[in-house]
């Protein structure tokens, strides 16, 4: 920032920067990364300097791989990861497929009852999937999809697209509709000018979109821990919980090791899209 | 660009269908179908479904009969529902509490200039963007009663005699999965004010101060009721996902230590699923109903307004 008039005069600048500066910013990293440092240690560390109370817990002596080892051969991680993706990438297809179009809809076309699907569609982005966990075992039931990864793809859309539908009419909003309309006169279709010059414009906001609406499904819990009991059919979060906390007895390191690697996929994606991110949320937020 | 393609009038063939693409009273309704028909079925039909069972003494077993409110009733009779829904509430408050205060100042400073700016901006979302459960073993690790890193640095730099029991004290276990929660949420309240105040026009700034406003005073006559928009919106957001959270709860304690953590989803998911008493814990799951109702009619009022200036 700017020096302001007033800050000029400061005594001390330095100690000043220290107080207000670096000490809350390294609290602030202490409290916000220091469990992911934590996480990376544990994980490195083999069992015989883990369950060592001598040993000083901050920093790893003889690093070793086993709980990598252990996560890839005694458990199904892998069979986990793929499902993991197959679940994120299809339901993240489908809420784009359908929120995309419906954003454009309510941004752009004035039709009977838009108001009222727009506010019906926002509610359900704010109604918490642990309203309904309970019920949806049954419903898949009802439509053949109990106890199948399949539920999965179909019931992530339910949070996925009332989100990608509210970002991307907030986003369609901000594109001038000048260029549809010419369009319009050189003979494209409403259909035409949306498909061929509206969504090519929106190509920033579907990119981010889609990135949030990935690492939702990814990141899902309680309909992943319900509505899919058989280990080969789980996702990353569901089988390292279930499967490396055993009543009582934690595999702390390989619980740690998978942890990390289930976290990876995420935190590369949004390190890469961080300002997305922000702008996108904001978008949304502040426009409705 | 397909813009520069030139687009020839093509003779209408498709005369039967051209209304339904190029009228947008048709075309409107057309392409928000999909998107209404998925969520009658799997949100307005499935939250029909719990009305039912929550009226309903309906168990993993035997599908039930109807009971009218006596669900409710027993739950309000109950004590481990009462405790609950205080430890929610608590739970909400603290964290929300806890969120603004961590989440404002954190925004400030990384609104500053520093080195590796980006870099570090991007390290302090990652609670945010993880897997919540699978961070929250990052946490149940250092909350561990042998092992805890957190209670070896209490110990080993003198500030305590003996580690601290932070999941098997029934007090300090609510304030423990409260901590983990802010955590968690920390970074979205602060990347979003972030977004808020680098969106102020900085003349806004240099006006004020040639005015002669100081620096509290910019911050309350400018930042605030610029950021406040913004600010508000993230924080229903986070009273709604806190509120409602089921993920470190289940994480760290599944509602133990004697219910001590126990919050409305953790309870609905135990009673409904774990012990089977499904229409009991529809009931106990609908009772976050009001708390969600009000937040979110007060929600939809902003972004009226808000659109309509």
């Amino acid at each position: 920032m700017t020096l302001q008039p007033g800050e000029i005069r400061s005594a001390n600048p330095r100690a000043e920067r220290w107080l207000y500066f670096y000490a809350p910013m390294g609290f602030a990293l202490f409290f916000l990364v220091g469990p992911f440092y934590w996480m990376l240690i544990t994980a490195l560390k083999p069992d015989s300097e883990l369950y060592d109370g001598t040993k000083s817990p901050l920093y790893v002596a003889t690093p070793s791989l086993d709980h990598f080892r252990y996560l890839f051969e005694h458990t199904e991680f892998v069979t986990w990861t793929k499902n993991t993706m197959m679940v994120a990438t299809l339901s993240t297809a489908i809420a784009l497929a359908l929120g995309v179009p419906a954003g454009y809809a309510l941004a752009r076309l004035r039709f009977r009852g838009a108001d009222f699907i727009g506010t019906a569609i926002f509610v359900t982005y704010l109604v918490p999937t642990s309203l309904l966990f309970i019920p949806m075992v049954e419903v898949m039931a009802q439509i053949g999809l109990d106890d199948s990864i399949w539920s999965l793809v179909v019931v992530y859309p339910t949070f996925l697209v009332p989100f990608v539908t509210w970002l991307m009419s907030g986003y369609f909003r901000t594109i001038p509709t000048e260029l549809e309309d010419c369009a319009r006169i050189d003979g494209l279709t409403r259909l035409g000018a949306m498909w061929k010059i509206a969504i090519p414009l929106a190509r920033p906001g579907i990119l981010s979109a889609g990135i949030f609406a990935f690492t939702l499904s990814w990141n899902e819990f309680i309909y992943a821990l319900t509505l899919v009991t058989a280990s080969s059919e789980r996702t990353i979060p569901v089988g390292v919980i279930v499967q490396l906390t055993r009543a009582d007895f934690y595999f702390w390191g390989p619980l740690m090791a998978g942890a990390l690697l289930g976290s990876v996929p995420v935190a590369i994606v949004y390190s890469f899209f961080v300002d997305q991110y922000a702008s996108g949320l904001t978008a949304g937020a502040v426009k409705g | 660009m397909s813009l520069t393609t030139p687009t020839t009038p093509r003779p209408r063939r498709r005369r039967d269908l051209s209304w339904l693409i190029d009228n947008e009273r048709a075309l409107g309704p057309l392409l928000v179908a999909p998107v209404v028909l998925l969520l009658a079925g799997l949100v307005a039909y499935p939250f029909a479904v719990a009305i039912g069972y929550a009226l309903s003494d309906r168990t993993l077993a035997d599908p039930g009969v109807f009971v009218g409110l006596d669900n409710f009733v027993d739950l309000f009779d109950n004590q481990i529902y009462r405790q609950t829904l205080r430890n929610t509430f608590i739970f909400t408050a603290g964290s929300v509490t806890m969120r603004l205060v961590f989440g404002v100042g954190l925004a400030l400073l990384l609104n500053e200039n520093f080195r590796f700016r980006r870099f570090i901006r991007s390290a302090v979302l990652l609670p945010w963007i993880v897997p919540t459960v699978l961070g929250t073993m990052a946490w149940l690790w250092m909350f561990n009663p042998n092992f805890s890193v957190l209670n070896w640095i209490l110990v080993h730099s003198g500030l305590m005699k003996e580690g601290l029991e932070w999941l098997t004290d029934p007090n300090l276990a609510l304030f423990s999965v409260t901590l983990v929660n802010a955590w968690r949420g920390t970074p979205f309240m602060a990347i979003t004010v972030l977004a808020g105040l680098q969106s102020i026009p900085h003349d806004l700034y240099d006006a004020s101060a040639i005015d002669g406003a100081g620096k509290v005073q910019r911050f309350r006559y400018v930042t605030l009721p610029l950021v406040m928009p913004v600010l508000l919106t993230a924080l229903v957001l986070s009273i709604i996902w806190t509120f409602s959270d089921f993920g470190i709860v289940y994480g760290l304690t599944k509602g133990g230590p004697m219910n001590a953590t126990h919050v409305l989803a953790t309870l609905s998911y135990q009673q409904g699923l774990a012990s089977g008493n499904i229409g009991e814990g529809a009931a106990i799951s609908l009772t976050m109903l009001p708390v969600l109702l009000v937040l979110i009619i007060w929600q939809l009022r902003r972004i009226r307004r808000s659109t309509v200036i």
